[in-house]
């Protein structure tokens, strides 16, 4: 039996690790063979015509990054402001602990229900109507969880003695945090920004109701209008459109491209981990 | 030596975390220009008083802090005193190397910057801490290579450096050579004893020859008391109290 034991505890973990790749794999699998016929330059770069049967989906690429832009542009500062207040300045206290398990739940609130809350204060509340900004909002709202968690987390892995250094040589603590603390964590605050925003980018529900449009004639990047995006799209050809076996291709084609674009943020997040390591910092 | 001055000194000192006192009614001075150890066993307290005397303690909230400590006359822990001023007057350096995350000329220059520094002094001021760190020579031709690519006992340099080019009145330095090999430590303490003209050092050191090698007051702490202080001479070959002669024979700690 004790001989047996390893190769129990090893088969066992490979099992597992194999049902999870081969789902991955099936996955992408299946996403690429059907896609990669309908990708072409023009299917990058102009726009859908004859009632999304043919042309492309460059509105919605465009919607996609820009929507994620403003998402960016929305929760990083506050994220970051937050988690450096929680980290550096808070006192242990009741507050504080009511502030971070408030924060936890947040990260665990369904997207829709972000959707539903961006439509009653950004859309109609504020006035902003179904626009990228609102949707840019209700994103932000949605990542700030995450991007506070993760700064917070390399902020805390920065040890005591680098911030005594600077506090050695005459530093206030504001100037430590400015110039040795931010610095050094960095690249992990950058890895969770990213990694949150390509989440971001692949929503739908919270955009649904705040922004996003199946089909826009005008060109796309105005903050005040509405805009198309990769994953509403895809679920549009996919389950809403009225001759979906005829928008099949240009389904896998729109899924295709939304998996690349997440996988390239995902890229630059480890990227930026891989630069970071290399310099031994 | 009767006409020694007192740079600093510390009265009636007690601390506390929380509600555990960790330092009870120290009375303590230090001589400008000399080197004092002090030693102990873990968890006396000698790390603990030595951050008290650069207010290294203000950002942990359940640190305590009771007593009179004069740099200079001036109470380090009056409502005028500046902390930020204090600490550039009372340089520290740390058990393990930390240099800042860049380079090695930023590493001192970060000091003076924060300092008000004019900027076409420093590369002077810079050059000449490098030099009576004696890292120099070592470091001239890749002033802009990270600090982290160093060696242990050469960061540790440029941290001594890195306080020195501020020209602090007192340097505190927390087992300086606890993560160095024989070598290092050798030269961190030729160092040191070199340093002494110009600055009043006082070292935590948890070995018992570097105390004697390198000071010439030594003072012996145990559960947050002082035990027995005096000339390092004196507290290793006759002190006057049996706990002082277990501790510095090697018989606890």
């Amino acid at each position: 039996m004790k001989r047996l034991s390893p190769f129990i505890e090893w088969g066992t973990l490979l099992f597992c690790t194999g049902i999870v790749c081969f789902f991955l794999f099936v996955i992408l699998y299946d996403i690429i063979s059907r896609g990669a016929p309908s990708l072409s330059w023009e299917f990058v770069s102009s726009q859908p015509t004859n009632g999304m049967t043919k042309g492309g989906i460059l509105p919605a690429i465009l919607g996609t990054v820009l929507v994620t832009l403003t998402t960016a542009a929305v929760a990083t500062p506050f994220g970051i402001s937050c988690a450096i207040y929680l980290n550096e300045y808070a006192v242990d206290s009741w507050l504080t602990r009511l502030t971070r398990a408030c924060i936890r739940n947040l990260s665990g609130v369904p997207s829709i229900i972000y959707g539903l809350f961006g439509l009653a204060l950004f859309v109609q509340g504020l006035k902003m109507g179904t626009s990228l900004l609102s949707a840019g909002f209700t994103l932000g709202l949605l990542s700030l969880p995450y991007i506070i968690t993760t700064t917070e987390e390399a902020l805390r892995r920065i040890p005591a003695s680098t911030r005594e250094a600077a506090l050695a040589v005459g530093a206030t603590q504001f100037e430590s945090i400015r110039d040795v603390v931010l610095p050094t964590a960095l690249p992990g605050i950058l890895t969770g920004v990213v990694l949150t925003l390509s989440r971001a980018a692949g929503e739908t529900a919270p955009i649904m109701f705040t922004g996003v449009a199946f089909y826009i004639n005008s060109p796309a990047g105005y903050l005040n209008q509405e805009f198309m995006s990769l994953p509403y799209h895809l679920y549009m050809l996919s389950t809403q459109h009225q001759s979906i076996e005829v928008v099949r291709p240009l389904a896998y084609g729109t899924a295709l491209v939304l998996i690349l674009v997440v996988f390239l943020l995902n890229i630059t997040a480890f990227y930026i981990r891989y630069k970071h390591s290399k310099n031994g910092g | 030596m009767v006409d020694e001055q007192i740079i600093l000194s510390a009265q009636q000192v007690n601390l506390w975390f929380g509600s555990k006192q960790i330092l009870k009614n120290i009375d303590i001075s230090f001589a400008k220009n000399s080197v004092t150890a002090l030693i102990g066993p873990s968890g006396c307290g000698k790390s603990t008083l030595l951050r008290s005397f650069n207010r290294m303690h203000d950002l942990s909230p359940d640190a305590r802090v009771e007593g009179q400590f004069l740099l200079d006359k001036q109470n380090l822990y009056a409502k005028d005193m500046s902390v930020t001023q204090l600490r550039r007057r009372v340089g520290m350096v740390f058990q393990k190397a930390n240099p800042f995350p860049k380079s090695i000329y930023e590493n001192i220059n970060y000091g003076l910057k924060i300092n008000g520094v004019p900027k076409s002094e420093r590369d002077a001021i810079i050059e000449g801490a490098l030099k009576e760190s004696y890292i120099w020579d070592e470091v001239k031709d890749e002033l802009n290579k990270p600090a982290t690519r160093l060696s242990g006992g050469q960061q540790q340099r440029l941290c001594i450096a890195r306080t020195v080019a501020l020209r602090p009145e007192v340097i505190l330095m927390d087992e300086p050579c606890s993560a160095l090999d024989p070598l290092s430590t050798l030269k961190i303490e030729e160092l040191i004893i070199k340093l002494k003209k110009d600055y009043t050092i006082i070292i935590v050191t948890h070995n018992m020859q570097q105390a004697q090698r390198v000071a010439d007051k030594t003072v012996f702490m145990y559960m947050g008391e002082i035990i027995e202080s005096g000339n390092t001479h004196d507290i290793f070959n006759n002190p006057n109290k049996e706990l002082t002669n277990n501790y510095v024979k090697g018989k606890f700690g």
